[in-house]
C-alpha cells in the first residue's frame, strides 16, 4: 500500500483528536464524521461544528485476527461500531478490554491513542480509540 | 425508441489462483469464449465495457477498456471500464444494457476481470478495504471481514441467527460448485470443517469468506432484433436496477438490512411485473455468508430475521423452492471482484438456456442476480428471462 501523505491526515485532526463532527440546526441531527451537507435537509440544512462528549455504547463488534500489514502487530484486536450518546455511530478500536470481556451494549468512553503508522517511513496517526467506562469509574 | 436487450453469448476464464496468467490473458480468454459462444465476429461489436475494481493496485495496470480492445484486435472500438467496488461487474452489465436500450450501441462485449493473486494476502486485504469508507473505517483497522462480522453479530443478537447458519451457506454453495467446471473449489465441504476453520474476524471464519481469486467473465449483449440474426434462444435482460446507500456501515439505518438491495430488487420486480415467487433461480452476493443470509431477506425470499432458518428447511438448495447460487456463489466459484457481477449473469443465462448441466434448475424461466458493492453501499439487480 502506498504511504499516505501528511495532508490527508492533517486535515482530519480536529475530528480525530477531539471527536468533532457536525450538528444540523435545521433538523437537530448530529453527525460524525463531519458532513459538508446534511443528508436529511440537503441545501436547507444548516451545519455547525459539534464537539461530541465521547461517551457511548457498543453497537456491534469483531475481533480481528487477520489484519493488513500496518495492524499485524496488534492482532488480535477489537474493532467496534460505537453508538455515541448524541446518536451517531462510528468505527473504532476498543482498548483496555480483553476480547472475551466485550459485549453489545457495554458502555465505553473515548481515549487518545496512536492509531497506526503508514509503513516504516510513513507518518504516525493519533486519534480516538474507546475503552470500557467501568475500567475507569468502577461501574457499568 | 426503447429497445429490448438480449444476451447471446457467455464465457468465462477458469476461476482460481492463476499464477501463470496475467490480467490481459484471462480477460481475453473470457472475451473469446463469449464471442465464440455467440457466433458474432469482432467487426459486429461496436463497444466494450469492462467491470473492474482495482487493477491499478492489484496489478499496476489501469485503462482496461483500451487494453481489452487492443488484445482482441479491435482497437478502434469504443471501450472503457466502470467501477462500483465488488459490484463493478454488474455495473458493466448495466452500462451495456443502458447503451443498447438507448440505441447508442448495437452490440457490446461486456467483461468483468480481476487479478488478485499478484499481490500478497495482506496487500490484497488492504486493497479490498478501499471498497468501504476507507477514511473512517479501514483507517482504524476495520477490515472488510470485520465489517461483515459487525452485521453478522448484530443479526445474531436480533434474530437468533447462529454460527451454524453462517456455515450452512458455505456447505450449500460448495455442494453446488462441484458441478461447475469454472469454479475455484469444485468440492463439497462438511459442516464440521467449516465450523472449525480459522477465525479471521469473529464470528467470521475463513470458510465463511470468498477466497482471493483471479478470473474474468464475458457476455455478448445486443438488441433483441439483432439477436435473431445469431440465435433462436436468446436470454433477455428483463430489468436492470441500481441503488446506493451510505458508504460507511456505521451510517446505516439498520446494519442487518441492505436498504440499497431492498430498493433495487423491489423496483426491479415492479418494473418487470413479477413477484419474487416468479423467479426460479438466484445468484446472490455471498462474499461473506452472512451476506447471502441478509440478501434472502432483503429481496423477499423470506421475512426479516428468517434468513438463517430457511437454510435448515433447504429452501435455497438446488432442488428447493428458491435455489440460490447454483454456480457455487462467490464462496465456492470464487470472487475475482470485478468479474463477479458478470459471472453471476453468465450463470443465470446458462440456467435459462438449460445449459447448466448437473447444476441445472429444472425448467428455469426467470432468474435474478444481486450484486453488492462494499458493505452494501451499491446494489445492482438484474432480472433475466427467456
Amino acid at each position: 500500500m502506498s504511504d499516505k501523505g501528511v495532508a490527508q491526515i492533517w486535515r482530519k485532526i480536529k475530528s480525530l483528536y477531539n471527536i468533532e463532527g457536525s450538528h444540523c440546526k435545521t433538523c437537530d441531527t448530529y453527525y460524525f464524521p463531519p458532513r459538508l451537507v446534511c443528508p436529511k435537509c440537503r441545501r436547507k440544512g444548516d451545519l455547525e461544528e459539534f464537539h461530541f462528549k465521547g461517551l457511548g455504547k457498543i453497537h456491534t463488534f469483531a475481533i480481528v485476527r487477520q489484519a493488513p500489514q500496518d495492524f499485524k502487530r496488534q492482532v488480535p484486536y477489537i474493532v467496534a461500531q460505537v453508538e455515541l450518546d448524541e446518536g451517531p455511530r462510528l468505527t473504532a478500536q476498543i482498548v483496555n478490554c480483553e476480547p472475551e470481556e466485550i459485549e453489545i451494549g457495554m458502555r465505553v468512553r473515548a481515549c487518545f491513542r496512536k492509531i497506526r503508522e503508514f509503513g516504516q517511513e510513513g507518518i504516525i496517526v493519533y486519534g480516538y480509540k474507546f475503552e470500557p467506562t467501568m475500567k475507569v469509574t468502577g461501574h457499568k | 425508441m426503447e429497445k429490448d436487450v438480449a444476451i447471446i453469448g457467455v464465457g468465462m476464464s477458469k476461476f482460481g489462483e492463476l499464477w501463470d496468467k496475467s490480467i490481459r490473458e484471462i480477460t481475453l480468454e473470457a472475451a473469446m469464449t463469449a464471442i465464440f459462444d455467440s457466433g458474432v465476429h469482432g467487426k459486429d461489436i461496436d463497444g466494450i465495457v469492462v467491470g473492474n475494481m482495482s487493477a491499478g493496485r492489484f496489478t499496476g495496470q489501469e485503462h482496461l477498456g483500451a487494453l481489452a480492445a487492443d488484445m482482441g484486435g479491435m482497437s478502434s472500438v469504443t471501450a472503457y471500464s466502470v467501477e462500483a467496488a465488488c459490484a463493478s461487474g454488474a455495473a458493466a452489465v448495466r452500462q451495456a444494457y443502458m447503451a443498447i436500450k438507448s440505441g447508442e450501441h448495437d452490440m457490446m462485449l461486456v467483461l468483468g476481470a480481476e487479478k488478485m493473486s499478484d499481490v500478497t494476502q495482506s496487500a490484497a486485504m488492504d486493497t479490498m478495504s478501499v471498497a468501504t469508507d476507507w477514511e473512517w473505517e479501514g483507517m482504524f483497522g476495520a477490515t472488510l471481514p470485520a465489517l461483515y462480522a459487525f452485521m453478522a453479530r448484530r443479526h445474531m443478537k436480533e434474530y437468533g441467527t447462529t454460527e451454524e447458519h453462517l456455515s450452512m451457506v458455505t456447505v450449500k454453495n460448495h455442494k453446488n460448485a462441484q458441478w461447475n467446471p469454472w469454479a475455484q473449489f469444485q468440492r463439497p465441504v462438511p459442516l464440521e470443517v467449516v465450523m472449525r476453520s480459522g477465525l479471521i474476524a469473529d464470528p467470521i471464519r475463513v470458510l465463511h469468506s470468498a477466497p482471493v481469486t483471479d478470473g474474468a467473465a464475458g457476455l455478448i449483449m445486443c438488441s433483441a432484433e439483432k439477436a435473431k440474426e445469431f440465435t433462436d434462444s436468446p436470454v433477455y435482460v428483463v430489468s436492470s436496477e441500481q441503488a446506493s446507500d451510505t458508504l460507511a456501515l456505521h451510517d446505516r439505518r439498520d446494519i442487518t438490512t441492505m436498504d440499497a438491495a431492498v430498493r433495487a430488487s423491489k423496483t426491479s420486480l415492479q418494473e418487470s411485473g413479477l413477484t419474487i415467487k416468479d423467479i426460479d433461480v438466484f445468484e446472490l452476493h455471498d462474499s461473506f455468508t452472512i451476506g447471502e443470509i441478509i440478501l434472502t431477506e432483503d429481496i423477499g425470499i423470506t421475512e426479516k430475521g428468517k434468513g438463517g432458518k430457511i437454510l435448515e428447511e433447504g429452501l435455497t438448495e438446488l432442488d428447493g423452492k428458491f435455489p440460490v447460487n447454483p454456480s457455487g456463489g462467490l464462496k465456492a466459484r470464487g470472487h475475482p471482484i470485478g468479474a463477479t457481477g458478470v459471472a453471476q449473469v453468465v450463470e443465470i443465462a446458462l440456467q435459462l438456456r438449460g445449459d447448466a448441466e448437473k447444476r441445472q434448475v429444472d425448467g428455469a424461466e426467470k432468474g435474478m442476480t444481486v450484486s453488492v458493492g462494499g458493505t452494501g453501499a451499491t446494489a445492482i439487480v438484474h432480472i433475466l428471462g427467456r
